[in-house]
């Protein structure tokens, strides 16, 4: 490792740390891993079932990992992906194959601490082979200046008895504006469930298009939202679900809390295209639950202070 | 400990209570009777904050008036719901713990245990996994745990079977003997045994108050003679 990529390694390891990344993954042998920072590959680890290789490409980096067919492991593929200068672009295509029958999952951290003028643009691809499991957790750490763009872009191709799980989670720092599209399909027996969970502040702007494709028969999907928004910051989500196979089951559920001049749109989409699909929706837009409030505030907490266990619960 | 003196609450124009007087002293169970409809969950709220009213409150000889919900908790006074707030994303245990004064899981364990639950309930969310009695008792360790001066708690015996009944009764007693006063609000003149002192609501009307057999007597021959 030459000495800038040291140190730019350490750096963003203290961030990834003090994010909640647990850095040992990092450096052990047993975890597959990959540490990029803007748009340089900092380090990568593969392992006995998983491979992880890396390109350059004209704006950013190209990964692929493909976990062999079989292949199940403990260990947590560990992915960390920051800017750490506060201007600049990175750009990351992913595409992962997961072989029929192996189980992974994936904690992806997204750091940008130092952010004014920050666009992190993810192109996704994923394949999770037959009876194959993949579960994708990505949290993001963000500055407090909100000048960050995010555009995670994914297409999941889920075959059948597979399963693929996905969290997107920005709690901590500014959201910024973020730009989520999702789209999964499911072949027979297939399952997903696509979680956002995202916490809006001053100016920040969410917007949020997610999708699962009930292509199979008994294929099963979940898209669930959670929101919380204050000061003026805006949302506007579509989740949509459209059942085409047999007895296939698909729900949107979105919860979303707004304070003060915050704004938030929600659009359930369902549609069936077979009489034997069934497709269901909840929307929930409000402020803070009252008596949930009281309750807090009875045991003694500040109106803040309350408010602020209720949204953490929401978004947890 | 308590002293509620000449009040009123007016909702949407309609005067729920009318010159309420209740007085309560510390470690005592009082226990607020009352048909449907008669102020009793009015009142309870009133004294926590919730409510505007007109009239004085005071709390161990200090006028509370203008004090927010959580001033009113923070002197040691604390309500439960008649049917207790869900919190999605909050594990039993945390929402404990928010009240606890002492955090340690030992104690936890042990106040889960006084309410009737399993220790594993400390790691269920309070969701909607849990039913309306898992609620009552969680509710109610919460209160326990806080250690107030005076718990309010609103009808703490509803929706339960009779053995949850039997331990909720216990439990308040342990309660006193704890040292908190309870404000124990019910219809249920089966609670009334384990009281010290009484009031019957009528028509958001004090229609009686003093010691339980006597107002026992007059509910059981009319628990509500006056028409609103």
């Amino acid at each position: 490792m030459d000495e800038i990529i040291k140190k730019e390694f350490e750096s963003l390891v203290k961030y990834y740390e003090s994010s909640g990344g647990n850095s040992r993954a990092l450096f052990s042998k047993d975890y597959a891993s990959m540490v990029i920072n803007g748009n340089r590959v900092l380090a990568k680890n593969s392992t006995r079932g998983i491979l992880i290789s890396t390109r350059r490409i004209k704006d950013g980096v190209s990964a692929k990992i493909v976990i062999k067919e079989g292949f199940r492991t403990k260990y947590p593929v560990h992915l960390c992906f920051g800017m750490l200068p506060r201007e600049g672009k990175q750009r990351i295509k992913t595409k992962i194959i997961a072989g029929a029958g192996s189980d992974v999952k994936f904690v992806a951290h997204c750091i940008f601490p130092n952010a004014q003028k920050i666009e992190h643009v993810m192109d996704a691809e994923v394949f999770v082979g037959k009876d194959a499991k993949i579960e994708y957790e990505e949290t993001h750490y963000h500055g407090k200046s909100g000048g960050v763009i995010v555009i995670p872009k994914t297409r999941a191709y889920v075959e059948e008895g597979g399963e693929y799980t996905s969290s997107f989670v920005v709690k901590s720092g500014r959201a910024g504006l973020i730009n989520i599209d999702f789209e999964v399909h499911l072949s027979n027996r297939a399952k997903s469930t696509l979680i956002s969970k995202i916490y809006g502040k001053e100016d920040d702007e969410i917007r949020a298009r997610e999708s699962i494709i009930l292509e199979g028969d008994y294929s099963v999907g979940l898209i669930k939202t959670r929101m919380a928004l204050k000061d003026r910051a805006r949302s506007r989500v579509i989740g949509k679900t459209i059942g085409l196979g047999n007895y296939s089951r698909g729900h949107v559920d979105c919860t979303e809390i707004i304070m003060d001049d915050a704004y938030a749109e929600a659009s359930p989409v369902v549609i069936a295209k077979n009489p034997r699909a069934k497709v269901t929706h909840e929307a929930a837009i409000g402020s803070v639950d009252k008596k949930q409030l009281i309750t807090l505030m009875a045991r003694g907490l500040s109106e803040e202070q309350a408010i602020e266990i209720i949204v953490q619960g929401l978004l947890k | 400990m308590l002293k509620v003196v000449n009040l009123t609450v007016i909702r949407d124009g309609r005067e729920i209570l009318k010159n309420v007087n209740l007085e309560m002293h510390a470690a005592e169970i009082h226990l607020l009777l009352g048909v449907n409809g008669s102020g009793k969950t009015t009142l309870a709220q009133a004294i926590m904050g919730i409510y505007s009213y007109e009239g004085n409150i005071f709390f161990e000889g200090k006028n509370i008036d203008s004090l927010s919900v959580w001033e009113r908790a923070r002197l040691g006074i604390t309500l439960a719901f008649q049917e207790p707030a869900r919190f999605e994303g909050l594990l039993v245990k945390d929402y404990l713990m928010i009240s606890a004064r002492n955090k340690s899981m030992g104690n936890l364990e042990n106040v889960i245990k006084m309410v009737g639950l399993p220790r594993s309930i400390l790691f269920h969310e309070i969701g909607e996994n849990l039913s309306g009695g898992e609620r009552k008792r969680i509710e109610l360790a919460a209160v326990i745990l806080m250690q107030p001066k005076l718990a309010i708690l609103d009808e703490p015996d509803s929706g339960i079977d009779m053995l949850s009944f039997k331990l909720i009764s216990e439990v308040i007693k342990k309660m006193k003997e704890l040292g908190t006063g309870v404000l124990l609000i019910t219809h249920s003149e089966d609670m009334i045994d384990i009281a010290d002192t009484a009031t019957i609501l009528c028509s958001g009307k004090v229609i009686a108050s003093g010691p339980r057999d006597e107002v026992k007597k007059l509910f059981k021959y009319s628990p509500c003679p006056l028409k609103r």
